[in-house]
């Protein structure tokens, strides 16, 4: 599904550039899921935004291969046309624009990708209803402004309403258990639950032990200093919680300074 | 960033679609202002002496004023002796009689804007009034409106065939005196639309007028009056368009309103004069001054404008309360792109008692535009249980462009309710890729937001009306966002 090889991004800082992910390298398989854990800053959004498309990132070096295809040369409309979807660590708010205007015309715009009909109001409103109903989310928050005075829980289950209605091939979900109560990270997992296929492919970026206790990833990797630090299987994020990323840190420095000249 | 911002200039850059000219040979005035010219205008018009002498009041007084500084637009100094204050084509004798005597050449432009005069062609519904330049070249349904005793034709027509309404209501509502802009018009004006509408009778099509300029160093100055008699309901609109000229041209236009006991006038506006270039070169200056006058009680005045176009636009819709229970409103749609400049608003003023008046105001601003919003709501002592609820938006697309707000509210009279709500809010990079990366183009992100936006007022405008203004938007900020 997803194959990231030798990655390097840097971000403009005025004058200077920043490398942020240097050398990365990751491959999702149809039905699989990952977790992606690392300190602070370490680039896991920074990833994020550069398969979703984001401007103001370079990529220096490497390649991102979705579906055995050259993603990095597509729009980012295109790239979620063909199925990838970012849940955002932070949603922005849209003012104006009604919850449900976006979702219908993001729904409507893969669709007219896909060569399908777009859904007539009836159809649509009916496919939206059913999400609504999985995410535990009142019908009043879709005539709402995207975002627009949401509290931080509603934006992260918003994010997961349009992840369902779009039903995308990769998600990257960033950070969506942040800011979410007890009983509502259980209905975000459960969602997220309901969505697990032999099709698709989602990255989970977390902090916390708790998303992985209710979605159980098949991999967990530990992003430092730019680059895949160390993976394992869901007892790593069990490790970690345990004994920080201060080892796994020193390891990738250990790991870097080796493999330098 | 700063290449962030230029994505989003593209994305409201667009080219002005209806800024071709058309060569016509012309029949003009010398350039300059002064009584001679003003004699020689009210001469081919063949006025009554009233007029002339009207316009010669409103040009002394003129003569003693300065150009308003207040507003928030900036512009070169207007030399008012390189303008040509009369132009009309020349095929043209002494108006237009039926459609048949129209110039081709002039049918042909008009078909290219998109106003197509043969009144078979025309969208039922709607009567049309085309000014081209100084003068009104076509009105058509002339007749079937006179059958229920309707009067709509150009102001020219009107002075020779009603000069009795002329001279009953012209500057009734805006005085030869009121400003420096509609004092202006009032020496020069050349033509426009009039409009009456007798006693108890529902005007059974949209009224409009399309105005053109198309001459060059050519100021236009037309002055529309609208009378709706006791219980009579209009519905008017009025579009405009210009060639695409590297000098700023003035439009300094006067409309009138006046309605009666129990009536209705509704009446929109569709702005697009050529706003000037990327760079902001040329572009119309619009100094328009409208007003509206509920003279007597339960009748309503309610105005509808989309204004894209105009290098500078200084406008102030307004409207007097007069007559007990009598309802104002004003709802506005002000798109400033480039360099464009907005100061626009309302006035509503009032006097009666239980009179009412909503004002609801979305202003929206890209590249370096400026948008200024600016509304007066005056109570005065005898306008008992006066209610006011004002509601004004700003939209700021990118961020190099700027949204004022200057509400002024005046109220002698306790019994007042007077609300004001304000909201201004920013559309950059962040919510454009939010929506790119839901699958939805910047463009139609762009459009989705100022449509979304504009829907409150937007849905006041007739049909057909409404259509044209999404799509102006549209195009209007293609290539927007900074
Ligand atoms: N547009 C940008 N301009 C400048 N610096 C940036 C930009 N985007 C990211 N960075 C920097 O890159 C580094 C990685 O940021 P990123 O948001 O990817 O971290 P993260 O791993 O998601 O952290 P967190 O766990 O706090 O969410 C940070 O130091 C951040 O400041
Ligand atoms: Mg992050």
């Amino acid at each position: 599904m997803l194959e990231i090889r030798n990655l390097h991004v840097t971000v403009d800082e005025g004058t200077t550039k920043r490398p942020i992910l240097r050398g990365l390298d990751l491959a999702v398989g149809a039905g699989e899921v990952h977790a992606i854990m690392g300190p602070n800053g370490s680039g896991k959004s920074t990833l994020a935004h550069v398969l979703a498309g984001r401007e103001g990132y370079v990529v220096t070096a490497g390649e991102v291969l979705y579906r055995g295809a050259n993603l990095l040369d597509l729009p980012p409309e295109t790239r979620a046309r063909e199925g990838i979807f970012l849940a955002f660590q932070y949603p922005v708010e849209i003012p104006g624009v009604a919850n449900i205007y976006l979702l219908k015309a993001a729904l409507n715009a893969a669709r007219k990708h896909r060569g399908e009909a777009e859904l007539d109001a009836l159809d649509f409103l009916a496919l939206v209803k059913a999400k609504l109903r999985l995410m535990q989310m009142d019908e009043s928050l879709l005539y709402r402004a995207v975002n627009e005075g949401f509290s931080g829980g509603e934006k992260k289950r918003n994010e997961i309403l349009q992840m369902a209605v779009l039903e995308p091939q990769l998600a990257i979900l960033d950070e969506t258990d942040s800011g979410l109560d007890i009983d509502a990270l259980k209905v975000v997992a459960n969602g997220v639950n309901a969505m697990r296929s032999p099709e698709r492919a989602m990255i989970l970026v977390t902090h916390y032990q708790r998303l992985l206790d209710h979605i159980r990833p098949d991999r967990v990797h530990v992003l430092a200093h730019g680059r895949i630090a160390l993976s394992g299987g869901p007892e790593l994020a069990l490790e970690l919680e345990r004994r920080g990323y201060g080892w796994v840190e020193a390891k990738a420095l250990e790991t870097a300074a080796g493999a330098r000249p | 960033m700063g290449n962030q911002a230029s994505r989003l200039d593209e994305l409201i850059s667009h080219d002005y679609r209806h800024g071709f000219y058309t060569p016509m040979e012309v029949d003009s005035a010398p350039a300059g202002l002064s009584e001679d010219v003003i004699r020689l205008i009210s001469a081919k018009k063949n006025e009554p002496d009233f007029m002339l002498d009207w316009r010669l009041k409103a040009f002394r007084h003129w003569l003693t004023m300065t150009e308003p500084r207040w507003a928030t637009v900036r512009h070169p100094p207007i030399d008012y002796q390189a303008i040509v204050y009369y132009s009309a084509p020349k095929s043209r004798t002494d108006g237009p009689k039926s459609l048949a005597e129209v110039d081709p050449e002039l049918l042909r432009t008009y078909e290219k804007l998109g106003v197509p005069l043969e009144e078979r062609e025309l969208l039922a519904g709607v009567a049309v009034d085309a000014v081209f330049d100084s003068v009104s070249v076509a009105t058509t349904f002339k007749e079937k409106l006179g059958e229920l005793g309707i009067i709509f034709c150009s102001f020219s027509e009107a002075v020779q065939h009603h000069p009795e309404l002329v001279r009953q209501y012209l500057g009734s509502v805006v005085p030869y005196t009121d400003n420096f802009f509609a004092t202006l018009n009032s020496a020069v004006f050349s033509d426009g639309s009039f409009c009456y509408i007798p006693p108890g009778v529902r005007c059974p099509m949209e009224l409009s007028t399309y105005f053109r300029i198309n001459a060059k160093n050519t100021g236009q100055f037309e002055r529309t009056l609208i009378i709706a008699d006791r219980g009579a309901y209009v519905s008017y609109l009025e579009g405009c368009t210009a060639p695409m000229r590297d000098e700023n041209q003035l439009h300094a236009a006067v409309v009138e309103l006046v309605a009666l006991e129990g009536a209705q006038i509704k009446y929109s506006t569709v702005q697009n004069w050529y706003p000037g270039d990327k760079d902001g070169k040329g572009g119309i200056y619009n100094f328009v001054t409208k007003r509206g006058d509920c003279r007597e009680a339960n009748s309503k005045i309610s105005w509808t404008q989309v204004e894209t176009g105009s290098a500078i636009t200084w406008k102030y819709p307004s409207v007097i309360l007069q007559g007990d229970n009598s309802v104002g409103e004003f709802h506005s749609v002000a798109l400033t792109n480039h360099w464009q400049q907005a100061d626009t608003g309302t006035k509503m003023i009032h006097l009666g008692r239980n009179t009412k008046s909503t004002i609801l105001s979305k202003g929206i601003s890209a590249g370096h535009g400026s948008n200024a919003y600016r509304g007066l709501v005056k109570v005065a002592k005898s306008a008992a249980n006066a209610r006011n609820y004002t509601q004004c938006d700003s939209l700021l697309l990118g961020d190099r462009c700027a949204a004022h707000t200057f509400p002024y509210i005046e109220v002698k009279n306790a019994s007042a309710r007077v609300e004001h709500e304000a909201s201004t809010s920013r559309i950059g990079e962040d919510q454009l890729f939010y929506c790119q990366s839901r699958g939805v183009s910047a463009e139609d992100a762009v459009s989705l937001i100022v449509s979304g936006f504009c829907r409150e007022v937007f849905k006041e405008l007739p049909m057909e009306f409404a259509v044209e203004a999404q799509k102006l938007l549209g195009v209007s900020l293609e290539g927007s966002i900074g």
